[in-house]
Protein backbone atom coordinates (compact mmCIF):
# COMPACT_ATOMS: atom_id res chain seq x y z
CA UNK A 1 0.00 0.00 0.00
CA UNK A 2 1.26 3.48 -0.78
CA UNK A 3 0.13 6.90 0.29
CA UNK A 4 0.09 9.98 -1.86
CA UNK A 5 -1.19 13.52 -1.94
CA UNK A 6 -4.15 14.27 -4.15
CA UNK A 7 -4.75 17.87 -5.25
CA UNK A 8 -8.32 18.75 -6.17
CA UNK A 9 -7.69 21.52 -8.69
CA UNK A 10 -11.38 22.46 -8.80
CA UNK A 11 -11.40 23.19 -5.08
CA UNK A 12 -7.91 24.71 -4.84
CA UNK A 13 -7.80 28.48 -4.38
CA UNK A 14 -4.13 28.78 -5.45
CA UNK A 15 -3.30 30.59 -2.20
CA UNK A 16 -0.03 28.90 -1.20
CA UNK A 17 -0.93 28.23 2.44
CA UNK A 18 0.11 24.59 1.94
CA UNK A 19 3.47 25.62 0.46
CA UNK A 20 4.48 27.49 3.61
CA UNK A 21 3.69 24.63 6.00
CA UNK A 22 5.18 21.80 3.94
CA UNK A 23 8.16 20.40 5.90
CA UNK A 24 9.68 18.90 2.74
CA UNK A 25 9.33 21.91 0.41
CA UNK A 26 7.53 19.53 -1.93
CA UNK A 27 4.71 21.81 -3.04
CA UNK A 28 4.94 24.78 -5.31
CA UNK A 29 2.36 27.32 -6.43
CA UNK A 30 3.13 27.97 -10.07
CA UNK A 31 1.22 31.01 -11.32
CA UNK A 32 -2.33 29.69 -11.04
CA UNK A 33 -1.90 26.03 -10.21
CA UNK A 34 -0.48 23.99 -7.38
CA UNK A 35 2.14 21.43 -8.24
CA UNK A 36 3.89 18.63 -6.40
CA UNK A 37 7.44 19.41 -7.50
CA UNK A 38 9.54 17.37 -5.14
CA UNK A 39 9.16 14.22 -3.08
CA UNK A 40 6.12 14.19 -0.79
CA UNK A 41 6.17 12.19 2.46
CA UNK A 42 2.34 12.21 2.70
CA UNK A 43 2.47 13.75 6.21
CA UNK A 44 -0.86 15.51 5.65
CA UNK A 45 0.15 18.85 7.22
CA UNK A 46 -0.78 20.72 4.03
CA UNK A 47 -4.17 19.00 3.93
CA UNK A 48 -4.84 20.21 7.47
CA UNK A 49 -3.86 23.80 6.72
CA UNK A 50 -5.80 24.13 3.45
CA UNK A 51 -8.65 26.65 3.96
CA UNK A 52 -10.74 25.01 1.23
CA UNK A 53 -10.19 21.25 1.63
CA UNK A 54 -8.48 20.85 -1.71
CA UNK A 55 -5.77 18.47 -0.50
CA UNK A 56 -6.14 14.89 0.61
CA UNK A 57 -3.71 12.15 1.54
CA UNK A 58 -5.03 9.02 -0.14
CA UNK A 59 -4.05 5.40 0.45
CA UNK A 60 -3.77 3.15 -2.54
CA UNK A 61 -3.51 -0.63 -2.63
CA UNK B 1 15.78 40.75 -20.48
CA UNK B 2 18.92 42.15 -18.88
CA UNK B 3 20.97 39.52 -17.11
CA UNK B 4 22.73 41.66 -14.53
CA UNK B 5 21.47 44.11 -11.92
CA UNK B 6 22.62 45.67 -8.68
CA UNK B 7 19.48 44.32 -7.01
CA UNK B 8 16.98 41.61 -7.91
CA UNK B 9 13.63 41.60 -6.09
CA UNK B 10 11.60 38.39 -6.04
CA UNK B 11 7.92 39.34 -5.81
CA UNK B 12 5.92 42.43 -6.73
CA UNK B 13 3.88 43.01 -3.54
CA UNK B 14 4.23 45.99 -1.18
CA UNK B 15 7.56 44.79 0.29
CA UNK B 16 9.18 44.22 -3.09
CA UNK B 17 7.79 47.42 -4.59
CA UNK B 18 9.01 49.65 -1.74
CA UNK B 19 12.42 47.98 -1.83
CA UNK B 20 12.72 48.43 -5.60
CA UNK B 21 11.59 52.05 -5.49
CA UNK B 22 13.98 52.91 -2.66
CA UNK B 23 16.95 51.20 -4.31
CA UNK B 24 16.21 52.69 -7.74
CA UNK B 25 15.94 56.17 -6.26
CA UNK B 26 19.36 55.65 -4.70
CA UNK B 27 20.74 55.10 -8.21
CA UNK B 28 20.90 51.31 -8.32
CA UNK B 29 19.84 49.15 -11.25
CA UNK B 30 16.91 47.11 -9.98
CA UNK B 31 14.65 44.40 -11.34
CA UNK B 32 11.40 43.10 -9.85
CA UNK B 33 10.21 39.70 -11.03
CA UNK B 34 6.61 38.65 -10.36
CA UNK B 35 5.46 35.11 -11.06
CA UNK B 36 1.87 36.14 -11.66
CA UNK B 37 0.84 37.61 -14.99
CA UNK B 38 -0.43 40.77 -13.27
CA UNK B 39 0.63 42.92 -10.32
CA UNK B 40 -2.02 43.12 -7.60
CA UNK B 41 -4.05 40.03 -8.43
CA UNK B 42 -5.24 37.74 -7.10
CA UNK B 43 -5.68 39.59 -3.79
CA UNK B 44 -4.66 37.62 -0.69
CA UNK B 45 -5.65 40.14 1.92
CA UNK B 46 -8.40 41.64 4.10
CA UNK B 47 -7.00 45.02 2.97
CA UNK B 48 -7.06 46.85 6.29
CA UNK B 49 -4.18 49.18 7.19
CA UNK B 50 -3.54 51.83 9.85
CA UNK B 51 -3.59 55.40 8.59
CA UNK B 52 -0.48 56.61 10.35
CA UNK B 53 1.49 53.57 9.29
CA UNK B 54 0.47 53.90 5.66
CA UNK B 55 1.30 57.61 5.52
CA UNK B 56 4.92 56.85 6.33
CA UNK B 57 5.23 55.33 2.88
CA UNK B 58 2.72 56.87 0.52
CA UNK B 59 0.27 59.76 0.31
CA UNK B 60 -3.28 58.40 0.65
CA UNK B 61 -5.13 58.51 -2.65
CA UNK B 62 -8.87 57.90 -3.16
CA UNK B 63 -8.05 55.82 -6.24
CA UNK B 64 -6.95 52.92 -4.03
CA UNK B 65 -8.87 53.56 -0.82
CA UNK B 66 -12.14 51.64 -0.66
CA UNK B 67 -13.25 52.88 2.75
CA UNK B 68 -12.18 55.16 5.55
CA UNK B 69 -12.57 53.60 8.97
CA UNK B 70 -13.71 55.53 12.05
CA UNK B 71 -14.06 52.74 14.58
CA UNK B 72 -13.19 49.17 15.33
CA UNK B 73 -15.63 46.87 17.11
CA UNK B 74 -14.72 43.69 18.94
CA UNK B 75 -17.66 41.31 19.23
CA UNK B 76 -17.40 38.70 22.00
CA UNK B 77 -18.97 35.22 21.73
CA UNK B 78 -22.00 36.39 23.78
CA UNK B 79 -22.51 39.37 21.46
CA UNK B 80 -21.01 41.98 23.79
CA UNK B 81 -19.56 44.69 21.59
CA UNK B 82 -16.53 46.75 22.53
CA UNK B 83 -16.43 49.81 20.32
CA UNK B 84 -13.19 51.73 19.86
CA UNK B 85 -14.06 55.09 18.33
CA UNK B 86 -11.78 57.38 16.39
CA UNK B 87 -13.25 60.60 17.81
CA UNK B 88 -12.91 59.38 21.38
CA UNK B 89 -9.45 58.04 20.74
CA UNK B 90 -8.35 61.29 19.18
CA UNK B 91 -6.16 59.60 16.63
CA UNK B 92 -6.96 58.09 13.27
CA UNK B 93 -7.96 54.50 12.73
CA UNK B 94 -7.44 53.18 9.25
CA UNK B 95 -8.33 52.47 5.67
CA UNK B 96 -9.58 49.49 3.78
CA UNK B 97 -7.57 49.47 0.59
CA UNK B 98 -8.22 48.27 -2.91
CA UNK B 99 -5.10 46.13 -3.16
CA UNK B 100 -5.45 45.54 -6.89
CA UNK B 101 -4.95 49.27 -7.50
CA UNK B 102 -2.71 49.91 -4.50
CA UNK B 103 -0.13 47.27 -5.43
CA UNK B 104 -0.04 48.56 -9.00
CA UNK B 105 0.53 52.10 -7.77
CA UNK B 106 3.48 50.96 -5.64
CA UNK B 107 5.05 49.03 -8.50
CA UNK B 108 4.33 51.93 -10.85
CA UNK B 109 6.26 54.19 -8.48
CA UNK B 110 9.16 51.72 -8.47
CA UNK B 111 9.10 51.64 -12.28
CA UNK B 112 9.00 55.44 -12.44
CA UNK B 113 12.06 55.51 -10.19
CA UNK B 114 13.81 53.37 -12.79
CA UNK B 115 13.23 49.75 -11.75
CA UNK B 116 12.56 47.09 -14.38
CA UNK B 117 9.42 45.00 -13.83
CA UNK B 118 8.98 41.57 -15.39
CA UNK B 119 5.74 39.63 -14.89
CA UNK B 120 4.92 35.96 -15.43
CA UNK B 121 8.49 35.21 -14.42
CA UNK B 122 9.27 32.99 -11.46
CA UNK B 123 12.45 32.14 -9.65
CA UNK B 124 13.21 28.43 -9.79
CA UNK B 125 16.45 28.45 -7.79
CA UNK B 126 19.01 30.83 -6.36
CA UNK B 127 22.33 31.13 -8.19
CA UNK B 128 24.76 30.09 -5.45
CA UNK B 129 28.51 30.67 -5.49
CA UNK B 130 30.71 29.79 -2.51
CA UNK B 131 27.61 29.71 -0.33
CA UNK B 132 26.47 33.16 -1.39
CA UNK B 133 23.38 34.14 -3.39
CA UNK B 134 24.43 35.74 -6.67
CA UNK B 135 21.09 35.99 -8.44
CA UNK B 136 18.28 33.70 -9.50
CA UNK B 137 17.53 31.11 -12.12
CA UNK B 138 14.17 32.07 -13.52
CA UNK B 139 11.52 30.80 -15.88
CA UNK B 140 10.17 33.76 -17.83
CA UNK B 141 6.98 32.93 -19.73
CA UNK B 142 8.36 29.41 -20.01
CA UNK B 143 11.87 30.36 -21.08
CA UNK B 144 14.75 29.63 -18.68
CA UNK B 145 17.12 32.50 -17.94
CA UNK B 146 19.57 33.67 -15.30
CA UNK B 147 19.46 37.05 -13.62
CA UNK B 148 22.55 37.90 -11.64
CA UNK B 149 22.63 40.58 -8.95
CA UNK B 150 24.86 41.87 -6.16
CA UNK B 151 21.99 41.30 -3.76
CA UNK B 152 18.66 39.47 -4.00
CA UNK B 153 15.65 40.53 -1.94
CA UNK B 154 13.21 37.70 -1.24
CA UNK B 155 9.76 39.31 -1.15
CA UNK B 156 7.82 36.21 -2.14
CA UNK B 157 5.20 36.41 0.58
CA UNK B 158 3.67 33.64 2.66
CA UNK B 159 5.12 30.88 0.47
CA UNK B 160 8.66 32.22 1.04
CA UNK B 161 10.40 29.60 -1.04
CA UNK B 162 13.36 31.60 -2.32
CA UNK B 163 14.96 32.10 1.09
CA UNK B 164 14.27 28.46 1.85
CA UNK B 165 16.12 27.34 -1.25
CA UNK B 166 19.02 29.55 -0.17
CA UNK B 167 19.22 27.74 3.17
CA UNK B 168 16.97 29.73 5.57
CA UNK B 169 14.15 27.73 7.12
CA UNK B 170 10.93 29.63 6.40
CA UNK B 171 8.56 26.75 7.22
CA UNK B 172 5.60 27.90 9.31
CA UNK B 173 4.46 25.50 12.08
CA UNK B 174 0.88 24.34 11.42
CA UNK B 175 -0.44 25.93 14.62
CA UNK B 176 1.01 29.31 13.64
CA UNK B 177 -0.37 29.35 10.14
CA UNK B 178 -3.71 31.10 9.99
CA UNK B 179 -5.83 29.32 7.43
CA UNK B 180 -8.01 32.02 5.86
CA UNK B 181 -10.94 32.42 3.51
CA UNK B 182 -12.72 35.58 2.44
CA UNK B 183 -15.70 36.68 0.38
CA UNK B 184 -16.18 40.11 -1.10
CA UNK B 185 -19.88 40.40 -0.32
CA UNK B 186 -22.15 43.04 -1.74
CA UNK B 187 -25.73 44.15 -1.09
CA UNK B 188 -25.35 43.63 2.68
CA UNK B 189 -26.28 45.75 5.70
CA UNK B 190 -23.11 46.88 7.46
CA UNK B 191 -21.66 49.80 9.38
CA UNK B 192 -19.58 51.25 6.56
CA UNK B 193 -17.28 53.10 8.98
CA UNK B 194 -16.39 50.18 11.23
CA UNK B 195 -14.03 47.25 11.01
CA UNK B 196 -15.67 44.44 12.97
CA UNK B 197 -13.79 41.59 14.63
CA UNK B 198 -15.80 38.58 15.83
CA UNK B 199 -14.13 36.45 18.48
CA UNK B 200 -14.92 33.01 19.87
CA UNK B 201 -14.02 29.38 19.62
CA UNK B 202 -17.21 28.52 17.72
CA UNK B 203 -16.80 31.52 15.40
CA UNK B 204 -13.08 31.36 14.61
CA UNK B 205 -10.91 29.08 16.79
CA UNK B 206 -7.62 30.80 17.72
CA UNK B 207 -8.33 33.50 15.18
CA UNK B 208 -11.10 35.91 14.33
CA UNK B 209 -13.72 36.62 11.73
CA UNK B 210 -13.69 40.04 10.13
CA UNK B 211 -16.11 42.35 8.35
CA UNK B 212 -14.10 45.13 6.70
CA UNK B 213 -16.20 47.61 4.71
CA UNK B 214 -15.37 48.30 1.08
CA UNK B 215 -18.27 50.70 0.55
CA UNK B 216 -21.76 51.45 1.87
CA UNK B 217 -23.12 47.94 1.25
CA UNK B 218 -20.01 45.95 0.40
CA UNK B 219 -17.39 44.33 2.64
CA UNK B 220 -14.55 41.86 2.86
CA UNK B 221 -16.05 39.17 5.08
CA UNK B 222 -13.35 36.73 6.00
CA UNK B 223 -11.91 34.45 8.62
CA UNK B 224 -8.63 33.11 9.88
CA UNK B 225 -8.39 30.01 12.07
CA UNK B 226 -5.31 28.26 13.39
CA UNK B 227 -4.04 25.50 11.11
CA UNK B 228 -4.20 23.08 14.03
CA UNK B 229 -7.95 23.72 14.37
CA UNK B 230 -8.55 23.17 10.67
CA UNK B 231 -9.98 19.83 9.53
CA UNK B 232 -12.64 18.38 7.27
CA UNK B 233 -15.96 20.06 7.99
CA UNK B 234 -14.24 22.65 10.21
CA UNK B 235 -12.10 24.56 7.75
CA UNK B 236 -11.89 28.31 7.33
CA UNK B 237 -14.39 28.09 4.48
CA UNK B 238 -16.86 26.07 6.58
CA UNK B 239 -16.81 28.58 9.46
CA UNK B 240 -17.15 31.45 7.02
CA UNK B 241 -20.06 29.86 5.15
CA UNK B 242 -21.91 29.32 8.44
CA UNK B 243 -21.38 32.94 9.49
CA UNK B 244 -22.46 34.32 6.12
CA UNK B 245 -25.56 32.08 5.96
CA UNK B 246 -26.60 33.38 9.39
CA UNK B 247 -25.64 37.05 9.12
CA UNK B 248 -25.72 37.92 5.42
CA UNK B 249 -28.05 35.34 3.85
CA UNK B 250 -28.89 37.62 0.93
CA UNK B 251 -25.37 38.87 0.27
CA UNK B 252 -23.89 38.34 -3.17
CA UNK B 253 -20.36 37.00 -3.40
CA UNK B 254 -18.41 38.80 -6.10
CA UNK B 255 -15.00 37.40 -5.14
CA UNK B 256 -13.97 34.30 -3.16
CA UNK B 257 -10.36 33.98 -2.07
CA UNK B 258 -8.22 31.97 0.33
CA UNK B 259 -4.86 32.57 1.92
CA UNK B 260 -2.42 31.80 4.67
CA UNK B 261 -1.18 34.31 7.22
CA UNK B 262 1.93 33.36 9.22
CA UNK B 263 1.59 34.44 12.88
CA UNK B 264 4.83 32.89 14.09
CA UNK B 265 7.82 34.88 15.31
CA UNK B 266 9.95 36.48 12.57
CA UNK B 267 12.74 34.44 10.95
CA UNK B 268 15.68 34.10 13.38
CA UNK B 269 17.84 35.85 10.78
CA UNK B 270 16.62 37.80 7.75
CA UNK B 271 19.93 38.10 5.90
CA UNK B 272 22.45 35.73 4.34
CA UNK B 273 25.36 36.26 1.96
CA UNK B 274 23.82 38.15 -0.97
CA UNK B 275 20.28 37.77 0.36
CA UNK B 276 17.75 39.79 2.36
CA UNK B 277 14.26 38.62 3.30
CA UNK B 278 11.45 41.19 3.59
CA UNK B 279 7.71 41.37 4.27
CA UNK B 280 5.56 38.30 4.85
CA UNK B 281 8.44 36.08 3.66
CA UNK B 282 10.43 37.33 6.68
CA UNK B 283 7.41 36.49 8.87
CA UNK B 284 6.99 40.07 10.07
CA UNK B 285 3.18 39.96 10.00
CA UNK B 286 1.63 41.37 13.19
CA UNK B 287 0.80 38.09 14.99
CA UNK B 288 -2.17 39.64 16.82
CA UNK B 289 -4.01 41.32 13.94
CA UNK B 290 -2.53 39.46 10.99
CA UNK B 291 -1.76 42.81 9.38
CA UNK B 292 1.23 42.70 7.06
CA UNK B 293 1.10 45.63 4.61
CA UNK B 294 2.78 48.28 6.73
CA UNK B 295 5.51 45.97 8.04
CA UNK B 296 6.16 44.76 4.49
CA UNK B 297 6.72 48.32 3.29
CA UNK B 298 8.84 49.12 6.34
CA UNK B 299 11.16 46.14 5.92
CA UNK B 300 11.28 46.62 2.13
CA UNK B 301 12.40 50.21 2.40
CA UNK B 302 14.85 49.55 5.22
CA UNK B 303 16.41 46.58 3.43
CA UNK B 304 16.89 48.64 0.26
CA UNK B 305 18.55 51.47 2.19
CA UNK B 306 21.02 49.11 3.82
CA UNK B 307 21.57 47.24 0.55
CA UNK B 308 22.31 50.47 -1.33
CA UNK B 309 25.23 51.18 0.96
CA UNK B 310 26.50 47.62 0.62
CA UNK B 311 26.24 47.68 -3.18
CA UNK B 312 28.22 50.94 -3.31
CA UNK B 313 30.84 49.50 -0.99
CA UNK B 314 31.04 46.33 -3.11
CA UNK B 315 30.27 44.08 -0.17
CA UNK B 316 26.91 42.29 0.15
CA UNK B 317 28.05 39.63 2.62
CA UNK B 318 25.79 38.54 5.45
CA UNK B 319 27.84 40.63 7.84
CA UNK B 320 27.55 43.72 5.66
CA UNK B 321 23.77 43.27 5.26
CA UNK B 322 23.23 42.54 8.96
CA UNK B 323 22.39 46.14 9.96
CA UNK B 324 19.03 45.58 8.21
CA UNK B 325 18.24 42.68 10.55
CA UNK B 326 19.51 44.52 13.62
CA UNK B 327 17.66 47.74 12.80
CA UNK B 328 14.21 46.30 12.20
CA UNK B 329 14.47 44.21 15.38
CA UNK B 330 15.40 47.32 17.38
CA UNK B 331 12.66 49.41 15.75
CA UNK B 332 9.17 50.16 17.04
CA UNK B 333 7.92 47.51 14.60
CA UNK B 334 10.29 44.91 16.05
CA UNK B 335 9.14 45.68 19.59
CA UNK B 336 5.46 45.54 18.57
CA UNK B 337 5.96 42.19 16.86
CA UNK B 338 7.42 40.66 20.00
CA UNK B 339 4.77 42.18 22.28
CA UNK B 340 1.88 41.21 20.03
CA UNK B 341 3.23 37.69 19.68
CA UNK B 342 3.01 37.29 23.46
CA UNK B 343 -0.44 38.88 23.56
CA UNK B 344 -1.62 36.53 20.80
CA UNK B 345 -0.22 33.51 22.61
CA UNK B 346 -2.25 34.54 25.66
CA UNK B 347 -5.52 35.27 23.85
CA UNK B 348 -5.57 31.92 22.05
CA UNK B 349 -5.68 30.17 25.45
CA UNK B 350 -8.98 31.84 26.41
CA UNK B 351 -12.25 29.93 26.35
CA UNK B 352 -15.47 31.71 25.39
CA UNK B 353 -16.49 32.32 29.03
CA UNK B 354 -13.28 34.23 29.71
CA UNK B 355 -13.53 36.15 26.44
CA UNK B 356 -17.05 37.21 27.48
CA UNK B 357 -15.89 38.27 30.96
CA UNK B 358 -13.10 40.37 29.51
CA UNK B 359 -15.35 41.95 26.87
CA UNK B 360 -18.08 42.70 29.44
CA UNK B 361 -15.53 44.42 31.68
CA UNK B 362 -14.62 46.98 29.02
CA UNK B 363 -17.90 47.15 27.08
CA UNK B 364 -18.64 50.74 28.04
CA UNK B 365 -15.21 52.26 28.30
CA UNK B 366 -13.89 55.18 26.36
CA UNK B 367 -10.24 54.78 25.65
CA UNK B 368 -8.13 57.90 25.36
CA UNK B 369 -5.78 56.13 23.04
CA UNK B 370 -6.53 53.74 20.20
CA UNK B 371 -3.91 51.08 20.73
CA UNK B 372 -3.29 47.51 21.80
CA UNK B 373 -1.39 48.60 24.90
CA UNK B 374 -4.19 50.97 26.01
CA UNK B 375 -6.72 48.17 25.59
CA UNK B 376 -4.60 45.71 27.57
CA UNK B 377 -3.94 48.19 30.38
CA UNK B 378 -7.69 48.69 30.66
CA UNK B 379 -8.33 44.92 30.74
CA UNK B 380 -5.81 44.49 33.55
CA UNK B 381 -7.26 47.40 35.52
CA UNK B 382 -10.84 46.17 35.26
CA UNK B 383 -10.29 42.50 36.01
CA UNK B 384 -8.55 42.35 39.40
CA UNK B 385 -9.88 38.81 39.96
CA UNK B 386 -8.03 37.64 36.88
CA UNK B 387 -4.78 39.25 37.94
CA UNK B 388 -2.89 35.98 37.99
CA UNK B 389 -4.26 35.00 34.59
CA UNK B 390 -3.55 38.36 33.08
CA UNK B 391 0.06 38.31 34.25
CA UNK B 392 1.11 37.05 30.82
CA UNK B 393 -0.45 40.14 29.27
CA UNK B 394 1.15 42.43 31.80
CA UNK B 395 4.52 40.87 31.12
CA UNK B 396 4.00 41.34 27.40
CA UNK B 397 3.68 45.10 27.95
CA UNK B 398 6.78 45.33 30.12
Amino acid sequence: MSTMLRINRDKCGYCGTCVAVCPEDALELIDAYLSLERECIACGICARACPLGALEVVHEE
Amino acid sequence: MKSNYDMLVIGGGPAGALAAKTAAEAGNSVCIIEKRPAIGTPVRCAEGVGKELLKQFIKPDPRWISAEIERARLIAPNGTTVSLEQDRAGNEVGYVLDRKIFDRELVWQAAEAGADVIVKTRATAPIMENGAVRGAKVLSVGTPAEIRADVVLAADGTEAQFARWAGLDTTVPLREMMSCAQYLLTDIDIDAGSTDFYLGNDIAPEGYLWVFPKGERTANVGIGISGRKSRDGARAKDYLDRFVAKNFPNGKTIEAIAGGVPVCRPLPCTVADGLMVIGDAARVVDPLTGGGIGNAMFTGRLAARVASGCISAGNCSKKALMPYDTEWRASRMGAFLERNYKVKEYFITLDDAKLNTLADSIANISLKEFSVSALIRELIKRNPKMLFELKALKDALA
